[in-house]
């Protein structure tokens, strides 16, 4: 019977039929699903380099590829899922399809940017695909010159391309982000309503907005170098190869804030409405994403510790970045003293939060290791470092997705996902990601480099440990794969709130009208104020 | 006025509630993007300023070898094009089809003319195999400082390439916003493409007001 009636009234999936009513879609709802699609492609691209690069590393000969694909392999890995996942995964997704219906509004303020954002992302994903497919590249993800220019005979070309088309792709996101977040907001949907993770999206966007095009140059310029013969960061004619390395992390750097400042924003919202209080100390946190987005723009130079870079650079460089970890941690606290005396829920989104602020810590204090001079000139390009960015981009950014689909999935599909099977999952990555990492900041530690594919035998427990891990995490990413799609058509049907949240998100049906809401929805409260919303709650 | 145009050309788009509303967010936009252009000229800019001053005597020789008056001629083209966009954008704002149309082609005109400079300027470069490559050859430099001066042709290749590139789209986006003024889109009370191309064509000049004294005036009597 309820099925029936979700059959009848229209919504954003029924609004329409057919291939081009989704290919020339102007409804983020419907783009945020089309970069869902894409991104997991990519995800799984990216995951089949990783298993490739595991397997290899069981022994300490270079048994089952040759040091040339060795190097394709864990750039082939690097680029997928930094540059076509991890960068447009929870922006893309979860901000586009939300955003707007957060703050209130019918869609974003461009939606035929919107729509070209995601075909440049798409673009850019063939161009570097049929590079990996042609041949592949060796570069790294981070394609130092003059080994990217002068030397390597890889697809270098094809690869940063697709990587700068993708950038203009993240580019307009941001913009129309930023458009939208000024001039979208329904009435009464003040600044310090915003829940937030439409904070944490917006700041997302700035750097975005400010960040990639340096990028875009930056590629431009290898571009040239590599096909015009110009000679811009060649030594032989006077051209400084650091200075590239300086361009790039300009970028890079705060890109890392691209991938994990999202990710803060979901955990804000799992942690409120699963222990049903308000985000402690909202304007912290609110601000803090702000701060983490502008300090992030000084510290690139702790990239550089070991390059020619002159100690007194360094020494700044390392003094700066241990302040992104105020405002970090002042996320962290505050998550936590937001659990403190709530009524806490464990289902699955909330078990990928407690997931989220333990490995971001870990990832996060290990950065402040990173970040000091002195240690890291011992573990630096070591499997410690490689540790470290895993604990926060797998282990943070990864967990803070999951648990955000998980807990957007009946808005989004009008389906609950089955419970147990996401709580086991849950718990499978969890135990498989530290199986995974935990043993590389311990090879790190004792002197094992990255991107090698031979090694001294006396590192191979750990690496047979890590390699086991990786193998059970990708059983945990699997399961919701499938688990997904089953629910598409068997899940339970949700109502229009099904965890009893305050955003305004909650306040449609579900999945939402194709115009997001019925009437314009005014706001009289702050953002997670549950008494407001105490009648609401569906129980079922 | 331009009142029989309102209807069809108003189109408020369904996201918006107010007309007003939408052209704030167009404007906010371009001015965002402007933002990233800045970023993107910027790491350019940044490049340009290091080199500059870690060779800064074989960059002064080889500037020299640009013509200042080529360069002077087209900051007053573009100078001069940035007038004729602000007087079509003065025409949008009062509802006059002909002003509009006109003074779009004259910008359209003015970009073409240097666009045709800087490609006579860098057809010479190549003559003079100042062009970055096997056949670079600067007179008057030790082998030595070859590479650097190759360095400086590097940069300027680099930089007027992107920015012409800027102006071949602004180019593109005149001749849209002339063929859609011919058909009345635009009135007083719709102009909001023109204004937003307005700032975008401004700012693309501007680019240029800071590229011309980097690459020709900067220690000139240096290098002779
Ligand atoms: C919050 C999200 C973060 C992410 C996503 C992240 C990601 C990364 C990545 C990808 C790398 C390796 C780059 C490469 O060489 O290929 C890296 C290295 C590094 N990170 Fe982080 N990081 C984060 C936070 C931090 C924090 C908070 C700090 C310090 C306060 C930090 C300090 C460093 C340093 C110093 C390195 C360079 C280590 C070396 O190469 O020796 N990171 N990080
Ligand atoms: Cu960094």
């Amino acid at each position: 019977m309820i099925t029936a009636a979700l059959q009848e009234r229209e919504h954003y999936l029924n609004a329409s039929y057919g291939i081009k009513s989704w290919l020339l879609t102007k409804d983020h709802k419907r783009i945020g699903l089309l970069y869902l699609a894409t991104i997991t492609l990519f995800f799984f691209l990216g995951g089949a380099f990783a298993t490739l690069i595991r397997i290899e590393l069981l022994t300490p000969q270079g048994d089952l590829v040759s040091s040339e694909t060795y190097n394709k392999l864990f750039t082939m890995h690097g680029v997928a899922m930094v540059f076509f996942f991890l960068i447009p995964a929870i922006p893309a997704t979860l901000g586009n399809f939300f955003l707007p219906l957060m703050i209130g509004a019918r869609d974003l303020a461009f939606p035929r940017i919107n729509l070209l954002s995601w075909y440049l992302l798409v673009i850019g994903g063939l161009l570097s695909l049929y590079a990996m497919l042609a041949g592949g590249v060796d570069t790294g993800w981070t394609f130092y010159t003059p080994y990217s220019t002068s030397y390597s005979n890889t697809w270098v070309i094809a690869t940063a391309l697709g990587i700068f088309v993708a950038g203009f792709s993240s580019i307009l996101t941001g913009l129309n982000f930023i458009v939208t977040v000024h001039r979208m907001r329904a009435p009464g949907m003040t600044w310090f309503r915003l829940p937030l993770f439409v904070w944490s999206t917006y700041a997302t966007s700035v750097i975005q907005v400010l960040g990639t095009p340096v990028l875009a140059v930056t590629i431009i310029l290898l571009f040239c170098e590599r096909v015009f013969h110009l000679g811009i960061f060649d030594p032989t004619r006077g051209g400084d190869p650091v200075l590239f390395q300086h361009l790039f992390w300009f970028y890079s750097h705060p890109a890392v804030y691209i991938m994990v400042l999202p990710a803060m924003g979901v955990i804000s919202e799992l942690v409120s409405v699963y222990s049903r209080k308000p985000v402690f100390g909202y304007h912290f946190v609110a601000f803090a994403s702000v701060a983490i987005a502008v300090l992030g723009f000084l510290v690139w130079g702790h990239h550089l510790f070991v390059s020619t870079q002159s100690l007194y650079a360094g020494l700044v460089f390392s003094f700066l970045s241990y302040f992104v970890a105020i405002p970090s941690a002042i996320k962290v606290f505050n998550w936590t003293a937001t659990l403190y005396k709530g009524s806490i829920s464990y289902d699955t989104p909330m078990l990928y939060a407690f997931g989220f602020i333990g490995l971001f810590t870990i990832g996060g204090l290990t950065g402040l290791f990173v970040a000091a001079l002195g240690f890291d000139v011992h573990v630096t390009d070591t499997y410690f470092v490689v540790a470290h960015f895993h604990y926060i981009m797998v282990g943070g950014t990864i967990m803070a997705y999951l648990g955000g689909l998980h807990y957007w999935w009946p808005k989004m599909t009008g389906r609950m996902y089955p419970e147990g099977w996401a709580k086991l999952s849950a718990l499978v990555i969890f135990l498989g990601f530290n199986l995974t990492f935990f043993p590389q900041f311990v090879l790190g530690y004792l002197g094992m480099p990255r991107r090698y594919h031979v090694y001294p035998p006396e590192f191979q427990v750990l690496h047979v440990l890590s390699t086991a891990g990786a193998s059970v995490l990708a059983v945990g990413y699997v399961i919701p794969m499938i688990y997904f799609i089953w629910s598409l058509r068997y899940g339970k049907v949700a109502g229009a709130n099904p965890w009893g949240a305050t955003g305004l998100e909650w306040k449609t049906a579900s999945p939402p009208p194709a115009h997001n809401f019925d009437e314009t929805p005014i706001v009289t409260h702050e953002a997670y104020d549950y008494r407001a919303v105490m009648g609401e709650v569906e129980v079922g | 006025m331009a009142s029989e145009g309102r209807a069809e050309t108003l189109a408020l788009r369904e996201q918006f509630d107010t007309e007003e509303q939408q052209k704030d967010a167009s404007t906010l936009g371009m001015w965002i993007f402007l933002i990233t252009e800045i970023m993107f000229f910027g790491g350019l800019f940044l490049v340009y300023i290091v080199y500059r001053s870690a060779n800064a005597g074989v960059f002064a020789v080889a500037s020299s070898s640009l013509k200042v008056y080529v360069g002077a001629a087209n900051t007053v083209v573009l100078l001069c094009s940035s007038l004729t966009m602000v007087l079509a954008v003065r025409g949008a704002q009062l509802g006059e089809r002909k002003t509009i149309v006109l003074f779009l082609i004259l910008t359209l005109i003015l970009g073409g003319v240097f666009l045709g400079v800087k490609a006579y300027e860098w057809n010479e470069k190549f003559q003079e195999h100042h062009v970055p490559g096997a056949a670079f050859h600067f007179e008057g430099l030790p082998p030595e400082l070859q590479g650097r001066a190759q360095l400086f042709f590097s940069l300027y290749f680099a930089m007027t390439g992107l920015h012409a590139m800027h102006m071949v789209i602004g180019v593109g986006i005149l001749s849209v916003l002339i063929w859609q003024a011919r058909k009345g889109t635009y009135s007083a009370a719709y102009m909001t493409p023109v204004d937003v191309s307005g700032l975008y064509w401004h700012f693309v000049d501007i680019i240029w007001i800071f590229l011309f004294p980097l690459l020709y005036l900067i220690d000139r009597h240096l290098g002779k």
